[in-house]
């Protein structure tokens, strides 16, 4: 076939793109299509396709797209952590003129690859999937306002982790650090696919983000049960709703300043270039007027979490409800007034800079109020040490210490000699880890039991507490010290052999997360194997006290046979203390929205078009584009979009609920 | 579609769902001002009726808010309270939001560009 026929149909695809020159990649994708053909093999033997494409994969169920974007956030977690511990492994081993393991090429791509899985295809799927699962429950609705645009969100976000996964095999990743600075991102200097692989994945995802945004906001707004007024909301559902404000209001930043980047790789405008009227600097101020309220997006419903669990299982009403929510919201605020610390030396001059420093100093006084609620709520509280109060605790110590880092770094001076430093990278994962990770895994542990009804291991649970909590510090206790004697981030290869022992106590700390990781696992398989010793029939296992514990676990498709009313602000502790009756009789049919596989079509044409603009396959782009546009309009003409679950099978479903608890009595 | 679902809620709890759909002789107001906002600015860069081109684009700038309100209340009919109150709590955010990412980036880029983008003379920094 001729060159020109060849460029038609692959576009800059060809075999020497596949990167059969690194044996490292090679024996990665080796391990991964066993494993992925083991796994499709299982599917197919065990005839499970149809099942999970009918129950789930096209479910528009809330709570069953909850649990998928928490497996997402895993099997993400397993990759970005992969490439962690390669990291460990390089920085560790790179002294007295060893190269490490890893050459600059594949080590520049596992950095940018590290940070932007972990940001977007761990944290935000762990935050988002809590929110789906429990914020209806919570706020005692059937569903979100919109079932299929959430099913539809879910396959957006599937689609750009596909797009980041294809990388590590097909072609490569950004070489740049996950925010992809120009110029180094432009055309000039990254001219393969790298950057483009990034822009795509972030963008494909950045749509399913955005969408679910509006999708939980409305749901929280309009779709509250009788009596749960604003102030009555679960400290939760309100940090959900600020998050997903935060949400709406920043991603279109992100995705125009992502846009105005390809527009400077694809067709050569000057948005971001040194020259012709471009400033590369307008990029990073404009990236990180997203990036700041990124962090809040993913921190407020971990603080929610905290909040649930510490008065769950400290007995106790949240001490200083109100002032939580005024804490939470004027975060949400302030998370916009800060952006200008991430680059304090990219030379703004001192007035830009103080009014950052002192705004940012400032962000720490409703977090701190928030730190202090907790404790109070759990003084003179009959606290039990259950594995989500562990983490919360592990949390409470662990933030408050990346809380005052941050602030050390908030002072413009101290920023000066600690920018881009290790202590930097100690710091965020101080935060990131310290609240958003071990508050994921507190309400995994908290909200498991609710959805699958049986508890986790308890056994397993701690050795994973204990690996992951230890592990971290002794992972990143090191970065702090190698930060303040002057190491930079980044870098691949050493000179000085004094600074090798903190790297390895480092990798050490990447081994215990490690162990931490697969205890986890090993904690849910454990937990199945052991569901019938587990099990809890209740539907409040923990004595709890908002609403999602009212109904069975797991609940029913429709959530609450009939919609609850709310008087109290712990709705469901208010319920028990006053005697509160199922009702047994009296059921209706109940109207709900039909699975469509919708978003799953669309989502997958929206990856391809993605592909085929990285790749320079323009059939393939305007084909899925076209084909997008097409399956949906199409979709609007799908009227079978609801229907009755018939009241028989309400009162079989209650039935059998209450005939489980009166076995427990 | 599931809104419905909660049909049986939403009277006892309700959300504002009467909106205001607007009368013809609204709708015309509306339609007639946007023109005549729309006209003005073109007749003044048409005729280079101001002194200054900078004078005219703050002149234009001006008669686009008003022509966003003027949308906001006909055409969208917001008010204080519809939804609630929702859609004037929204606005108020997103202006708040839009003039802080804006007013934001002008300041702080007018600094990096004057301290940091090559081409300046020394004298012209301070």
């Amino acid at each position: 076939m001729s060159p020109d026929l060849l460029k038609l149909i692959f576009g800059r695809l060809g075999i020497d793109s596949l990167p059969l020159h690194e044996p490292i990649v090679v024996g990665t994708f080796v391990v991964v299509a066993l494993g992925g053909a083991t796994l499709l093999a299982g599917l197919t033997y065990f005839r499970l396709w149809g099942y999970l494409w009918r129950e789930w994969f096209t479910s528009v169920d809330h709570k069953r797209i909850g649990i998928m974007y928490m497996i997402l956030g895993i099997v993400m977690l397993l990759r970005g952590f992969a490439d962690a511990l390669m990291m460990r492994g390089q920085q560790m081993l790179a002294f007295n003129g060893s190269e490490g393991y890893l050459n600059a090429h594949h080590y520049d791509q596992v950095f940018t690859a590290h940070g932007v899985i972990m940001i977007f295809f761990v944290a935000m799927p762990l935050v988002t999937g809590l929110m789906n699962y429990v914020v209806p429950l919570q706020i005692g609705a059937r569903d979100v306002s919109f079932p299929f645009l959430n099913n539809f969100s879910f396959w957006m976000t599937v689609g750009g982790a596909v797009l980041v996964m294809a990388s590590l095999f097909i072609g490569e990743f950004a070489r740049t650090g996950w925010l992809a600075y120009p110029p180094l991102s432009n055309i000039g200097y990254s001219p393969d696919v790298g950057v483009d692989y990034y822009i795509w994945a972030l963008q494909v995802a950045g749509v399913g983000t955005t969408l679910s945004g509006i999708n939980l906001i409305c749901t929280i707004v309009k779709l509250r049960c009788p009596g749960m007024t604003m102030m009555k909301m679960p400290v939760f559902t309100w940090t959900s709703l600020c998050t997903n404000i935060l949400i709406v209001a920043s991603f279109p930043v992100l995705t125009v300043v992502l846009a105005l980047l390809s527009l400077d790789r694809y067709v050569g405008t000057n948005f971001f270039t040194n020259d012709f009227g471009g400033s590369p600097m307008m990029y990073v101020n404009l990236i990180w007027i997203w990036g700041h309220p990124e962090v809040y997006i993913l921190v407020l419903p971990a603080f929610g979490i905290f909040s649930e669990v510490t008065s769950t299982f400290s007995g106790k009403r949240l001490f200083g409800y109100t002032s939580m929510v005024y804490a939470t919201v004027v975060i949400t605020i302030l998370s916009y007034l800060v952006w200008l610390h991430h680059f304090f030396t990219m030379g703004s001059g001192a007035s830009v800079n103080s009014f950052f420093g002192i705004t940012t100093m400032i962000i720490s006084i409703p977090t701190g109020a928030k730190m202090f609620n907790w404790l109070f709520t759990m003084y003179r509280g009959r606290i039990r040490f259950e594995l989500p109060m562990m983490w919360t605790i592990a949390f409470m110590l662990t933030f408050v210490v990346g809380g005052m880092t941050g602030v050390l770094l908030a002072v413009p001076p101290a920023d000066f000699v600690l920018h881009n430093s290790l202590f930097l990278i100690a710091h965020f994962h101080n935060v990131i880890i310290g609240g958003v990770v071990f508050g994921a895994f507190a309400g995994i542990n908290y909200w498991f039991p609710k959805a699958f009804g049986f508890k986790l291991d308890q056994f397993w649970g701690k050795m994973s507490f204990w690996f992951w909590v230890s592990g971290f510090y002794l992972a990143f206790m090191p970065l702090y010290v190698l930060g303040l004697m002057g190491v930079t981030r980044r870098l691949r290869v050493f000179d000085d052999p004094s600074l090798q022992i903190w790297f390895i106590i480092a990798a050490i700390g990447a081994v215990f997360v490690l162990i931490g990781i697969m205890s986890m696992l090993m904690q849910f398989a454990v937990s199945f194997l052991k569901r019938e010793q587990l099990k809890d029939v209740t539907g409040d296992p923990w004595d709890a006290r908002t609403l999602e514990w009212a109904t069975s676990s797991p609940p029913p498709d429709y959530n609450f046979a009939f919609t609850p009313v709310v008087h109290d602000n712990d709705a469901w502790w208010d319920m028990k203390r006053h005697g509160y009756q199922r009702p047994l009789t009296g059921f209706k049919p109940i109207h709900m929205p039909s699975n469509t596989g919708t978003g799953v079509i669309l989502a997958g044409f929206a990856t391809a078009m993605g592909f085929g603009l990285i790749w320079y396959i323009w059939w393939l782009a305007a084909g899925s584009f076209i084909a997008m546009l097409a399956v949906g309009i199409g979709h609007t003409f799908n009227y079978h979009r609801d229907f009755d679950i018939p009241a028989d099978d309400v009162v079989r479903t209650e039935n059998a609920r209450t005939k489980l608890l009166a076995g427990v009595k | 579609m599931i809104t419905d679902t909660h049909a049986a809620h939403a009277d006892d709890h309700h959300h504002g769902d009467d909106h205001a759909h607007g009368t013809f002789s609204s709708y015309m107001l509306g339609f007639v001002l946007s023109v005549v906002l729309t006209a003005i600015p073109f007749w003044l860069v048409m005729s280079g009726a101001l002194p200054s081109k900078q004078i005219t684009a703050l002149v234009i700038m001006a008669f686009a808010v008003v022509q966003i309100v003027v949308h906001m209340i006909y055409f969208l009919h917001m008010n204080t309270k519809s939804e609630n109150g929702w859609t004037m709590m929204a606005l108020i955010f997103t202006v708040v939001m839009v003039v802080i990412a804006l007013s934001g980036s002008l300041w702080v880029m007018s600094h990096l560009n004057s301290n940091m983008m090559p081409m300046h003379e020394m004298t012209g920094m301070k």
